[in-house]
């Protein structure tokens, strides 16, 4: 086996518990005093030491190490939580990500040794290192030592030959039994690199169950290996205790054997028995309990049972499960005037069946939204603490699901929004107090569910966007003249924030005003199918409205015909489809209109729109198909309308990736290919 | 038995365009297919790119060579074919009159020429093959599909 099958779980592992440090560290920073989140942190730190160092990750464990002894001071009272230690323990954090990343881009942790911190940490350390020593050492004598069953071991004539012969040797003789966390996703996994431990520091000569079938999984959650080394016991206690969710260890020396002795009888009478929490050197009873109860707590929010799967094996899936869909939208057709019950219910069934598997699959790639949002609260703490502002945020919906593929990406426009709101949006606290508002600005992140769709919105309470200000921003730039610019709607003005470099900023930061943001979020979003709206109010706040779709990859569309060409248009986009004679077209400044309900609306001729080549002919009723952006209706005219469809998105592929007007293709129940119209771009 | 042949071999698919006999580098053609469904065109692309097709469940646009190398279009016939071409990102069909055979070229047969004629086809030529008293055009996938370059 090889340490290298494990690098992926570390990763992943890591990158979770820097998460967590980063949440405690902030908890710790607005409840200095707390014990539990002290002690939550030394424990996570342990843990992440623990696994760097099996890893042979050794800078990474060395900077955890030395985290830990400002921890273990800091646990001790000997030093007060203050913001110089909190921002270390910070630049430690971003220290430890940039490892984990570099592991995760290169496999090895790289060269940086970040000495600075370390030394830093040292100084901290050295501050107030007055009874550390003397601490550890009854801490890990642990006052806590209590006898469990302990589990019996038959040794063979052979395992007893070789324990005798390690005796003889001068080795010293261990049975330890090692209690894996019931939490434990990859107990295989977990054993192997507690055997990587142990082979490290002497040689196994037995295990129960055996190594084949500990590697299969064949095993509850012990296991007991005797292992011959001359090294102490404690030092297997410390290195075990270092691998994650091991609950208990158990060891004892198994001494000479005579032969004509019962093996058991004397194993018991010569052991030395000790039990180790995994909670490792606490402090006292009740902070004991207190951790664990957190670690509990924590657990069962981040596991549950759960396979780890490669996404592409899930696209795999879907595309599989889409086939299925165009052969169930294909069978539908043959059905169409077929007299036989048993043939339209069993269609009717196979239906539903496909329905069914396809919201199932869809479900597997869905993931809590809050894998993205957990990153922020930190994230807004450097910011506001660099502009010198004070912002609150607060967080809901983080349990809003999201299709993978989305997750990945809209991590990067939120930040933007973010950085916004707080650069732009918030006021410095003195203007705030002028204003008469609370010094501390808010700054709401919700994500919710609405129908199909999802809505993300960056809420602040902050100035708003000043229209004016944007105004002349256009003129100065040259893109309309100031004439126009006077006449232009509110929602009008606002659009120009979101063209590329345009910014209002009056001093450039290192955080917004070079004009890269909304165009960059704008098509962000657009590219993930979804919509950005903007809301602001002078004076009390902007909120930005991000909606995507929930499914990327079936949606359901109508079919229209524009000349002899299929085309499809997605449902959601669609207000209503209408049937008008050819002269209830009107011309208002070349610009072909219609009046729907005393609105005007104008009118999209979508054969000239897609170049579709045909002869005009008179018509008696034209067909309108109605369809919104944003508030905006727009009437698109076809040629006919074939029906509501699902349909299977297929991407163009990059050569053709530049065309606007198609957002991507699908492949229709006679096998024909549809192209799926841009209704945002076309309008 | 490929192992015995020479190293600096070469395999080139042939077709046909009116007499004219091309080749295209064999590692980049995944499949050839008739030309027996019906293409959607694609608006905005340019008049060379024919539409889209389904290609077992897969989209994939089609390019009229002749389109590309301003040659006058003809009626397909039982021989018309569509090769499929693969690069690193990107999978194009183009259509072909016929598919002759595939050839083996080692690289001294292959010519370099640069500056035989100022023909449109020229642009899409990384060399000629001979063999024996044929000549092969040797087409450079990149460049052909390179639609920016219209």
């Amino acid at each position: 086996m090889d340490v290298n099958q494990y690098l992926e779980i570390f990763i992943e592992e890591s990158k979770e518990h820097v998460q967590s440090l980063n949440e405690s560290l902030l908890e710790l920073e607005k409840n200095p005093e707390d014990l539990d989140v002290i002690n939550e942190i030394f424990r996570v730190a342990h843990t992440l030491k623990g696994m760097a160092a099996t890893m042979g990750f050794n800078k990474m464990s060395t900077l955890t190490h030395d985290m830990e002894n400002v921890l273990q001071s800091l646990r001790n009272k000997e030093f007060v939580v203050n913001s110089e230690i909190i921002d270390l323990l910070f630049d430690c954090l971003d220290a430890l990500e940039s490892y984990v990343n570099i592991i995760a881009e290169t496999g090895s942790e790289g060269n940086k040794d970040y000495s600075n911190l370390i030394k830093l940490l040292g100084e901290v350390n050295n501050k107030m290192r007055i009874q550390t020593e003397n601490h550890v050492e009854t801490s890990s004598e642990g006052g806590q030592a209590e006898v469990v069953s302990e589990p019996v071991l038959n040794l063979n004539q052979y395992d007893k030959n070789a324990v005798n012969k390690a005796h003889e040797m001068g080795l010293n003789v261990y049975q330890i039994t090692v209690v894996l966390d019931s939490a434990c996703v990859l107990k295989s996994a977990r054993a192997f690199i507690i055997f990587r431990v142990l082979e490290k520091y002497g040689d196994i000569i037995k295990s129960v169950p055996k190594v084949e079938d500990i590697e299969d999984e064949k095993f509850d959650y012990n296991f007991t290996v005797v292992v011959v080394s001359k090294e102490d016991k404690q030092l297997f206690i410390n290195e075990i205790n270092a691998v994650s969710e091991v609950r208990d260890i158990i060891i004892k020396e198994i001494a000479f054997i005579p032969q004509n002795v019962k093996a058991e009888e004397n194993v018991d009478s010569s052991s030395s028995m000790q039990k180790i929490n995994t909670d490792t050197e606490s402090e006292s009873d009740t902070a004991n309990t207190a951790s664990e109860e957190h670690s509990a707590a924590n657990r069962k929010t981040r596991t549950g049972k759960t396979v780890r799967v490669d996404i592409d094996r899930l696209d795999v899936l879907l595309n599989l499960v889409s086939e299925l869909i165009i052969q169930k939208t294909r069978l539908e057709g043959l059905a169409v005037g077929e007299k036989s019950q048993d043939f339209t219910e069993t269609i009717e069934y196979l239906e539903r069946i496909t329905t069914n598997l396809h919201d199932a699959v869809m479900k597997v790639r869905m993931v809590p939204i809050e894998t993205v949002f957990n990153r922020f609260p930190r994230m807004i703490r450097d910011i506001t603490k660099e502009l010198g502002k004070e912002v609150n945020l607060i967080m809901s919906g983080e349990e809003t699901e999201l299709d993978r593929t989305v997750i990945d990406e809209i991590g990067e426009p939120l930040i933007h929004l973010l950085r916004n709101s707080i650069d732009h949006g918030i006021e410095s606290v003195e203007e705030r107090r002028k204003m008469g508002k609370p010094e501390v600005g808010q700054i709401f992140l919700r994500a919710y569910q609405d129908g199909s769709d999802v809505v993300i919105e960056v809420d602040d309470d902050g100035q708003g966007i000043n229209i004016e200000k944007v105004k002349k921003k256009i003129v100065e730039k040259g893109l309309v003249s100031k004439e126009i610019v006077s006449s232009l709607s509110k929602k009008d003005v606002i659009d120009y924030l979101f063209r590329p470099s345009f910014s209002t900023a009056d001093k450039i930061t290192d955080i917004s005003g070079r004009g890269v943001g909304l165009d960059v979020v704008k098509t962000k979003i657009e590219s993930l199918g979804g919509v950005v709206d903007v809301e602001t109010e002078r004076g009390k706040g902007s909120k930005f409205i991000i909606r995507l779709p929930l499914t990327l990859a079936i949606i359901q569309a109508l079919l229209v015909v524009v000349g002899e060409e299929k085309y499809a248009i997605q449902l959601s986009s669609i207000n209503q489809i209408i049937k008008i004679s050819p002269d209830e077209i009107k011309k208002v400044q070349n610009q072909e209109v219609i009046l729907l309900r005393n609105n005007v609306i104008p009118i999209i001729r979508l054969d000239e729109v897609l170049e579709v080549p045909k002869e005009k002919k008179a018509e008696k009723k034209l067909t309108v198909v109605i369809v919104k952006k944003g508030d905006k209706l727009s009437g698109l005219l076809v040629d006919g309308i074939i029906g509501q469809q699902e349909i299977v998105q297929k991407p163009l592929g990059k050569l053709l990736s530049g065309i606007k007007i198609i957002t991507s293709a699908t492949i229709l129940g006679d096998g024909n290919v549809a192209l799926i119209l841009d209704v945002n771009s076309i309008v | 038995m490929a192992a015995e042949k020479n190293m600096d071999d070469r395999q080139f698919l042939v077709f046909r365009i009116d007499n004219q006999e091309y080749g295209v580098d064999i590692q980049k053609v995944t499949t050839i297919i008739e030309k027996d469904m019906s293409i959607a065109r694609v608006p905005k692309t340019p008049d060379f790119i024919k539409g889209v097709i389904n290609l077992r469940g897969e989209i994939i646009p089609v390019m009229s060579i002749r389109k590309r190398f301003n040659f006058p279009e003809v009626e397909d016939t039982e021989e018309t074919r569509i090769v499929v071409l693969k690069t690193d990102e990107i999978i194009i069909g183009i259509i072909v009159d016929a598919v002759a055979e595939v050839v083996r070229l080692s690289d001294d047969a292959i010519e370099n020429i640069t500056t035989l004629s100022n023909d449109v086809v020229m642009d899409y030529i990384s060399g000629v093959g001979k063999i024996n008293d044929r000549i092969v055009t040797i087409i450079n996938i990149e460049k052909l599909i390179d639609i920016t370059q219209a």
